[in-house]
């Protein structure tokens, strides 16, 4: 049995990512978590690359890596919260927290394991033509998306709107 | 052309990310690091629906719009949710969950 290229390139990504993952949540600086989460973020991308939904791969890449990681590192700066974040916690709730997080993860994993998926090969390696999905977001017919594309777009529109509303300075009180 | 990468791993590695979040949800107090837990586990979700429609329907695309449309309202939610704590912060000089107790009345 050989091992392919996208075998390789799976099987690091993944563990890049659970490594990361960890690491997002536990470490001490806020700017670090912002980072090791983008790590998260672009091995997601990457697994989607190895799907074969690489549109899908690179819409990742350009909201999340582009887009909301700079936010994240902007707002950080703003509210000046790049301190130390090793905060005291009570040790019962520590406790609760770490039992309920292995027992919900073991569960998950033992639903999975022994589930025993049927076929287990994933036709990958196949690009998803971007015609298709092309078609596929602006048709109106059966299993044709264009409803929900027009409902996302007005989603967008209005928390920008309201984004702007909710962060503007007030703009002096003479007003009334 | 078929390649054995077999589902569970993909299955792993998105619970994996999902309990992060969880756990991480739970202990972060700072405001903008819950945001980020958040984050991974919308993200966790995603991959699953992207995993799922490929291993169970791989002709057609539902799982893939879902995922699709899943980033475009986190983009949303992120933005309005860091509106909403500069707002806090400008207000209340902090973003910790323990000190906004305004509510609290």
């Amino acid at each position: 049995m050989s091992i392919s290229l996208q075998e390789i390139v799976f099987y690091i990504v993944g563990a890049c990512i659970v490594v990361s993952s960890v690491l997002a949540v536990t470490t001490g600086k806020i700017l670090r978590a912002a980072t090791y989460l983008l790590f998260v973020l672009f091995g997601t991308g990457a697994i989607y690359g190895v799907l074969g939904y690489t549109f899908l791969g690179a819409v990742q890449l350009m909201v999340y890596a582009g887009g909301i990681v700079v936010l994240y590192v902007f707002s950080i700066l703003l509210t000046r919260s790049d301190k130390d974040m090793k905060y005291r916690q009570s040790r019962a709730r520590l406790v609760a927290v770490l039992l309920t997080v292995t027992v919900g993860a073991a569960l998950v994993l033992f639903l999975v394991f022994t589930n025993g998926f049927a076929l287990n090969l994933i036709p990958q390696g196949v690009e998803l033509p971007v015609e298709r999905i092309g078609r596929a977001l602006i048709g109106t017919g059966k299993y044709e998306f264009v409803l929900p594309f027009e409902a996302v777009g007005v989603l967008l529109l209005a928390c920008m709107v309201g984004a702007i509303l909710i962060a503007r300075k007030e703009s002096g009180k003479s007003k009334e | 052309m078929e390649i054995e990468i077999h589902v569970i791993h993909y299955l792993v590695i998105s619970t994996v990310m999902m309990f992060c979040g969880i756990y991480g949800f739970f202990t972060r107090k700072n405001l903008l690091a819950l945001l980020i837990s958040v984050e991974l586990m919308l993200n966790a979700v995603n991959v699953n629906f992207a995993v799922f429609n490929r291993y169970l329907f791989p002709d057609r695309l539902e799982g893939h719009f879902f995922s699709l449309f899943g980033i475009a309202v986190a983009a949303a939610e992120t933005a309005v949710a860091i509106a909403i704590i500069i707002n806090v912060y400008r207000n209340v000089k902090q973003v910790l969950t323990d000190d906004i107790t305004d509510l609290k009345g």
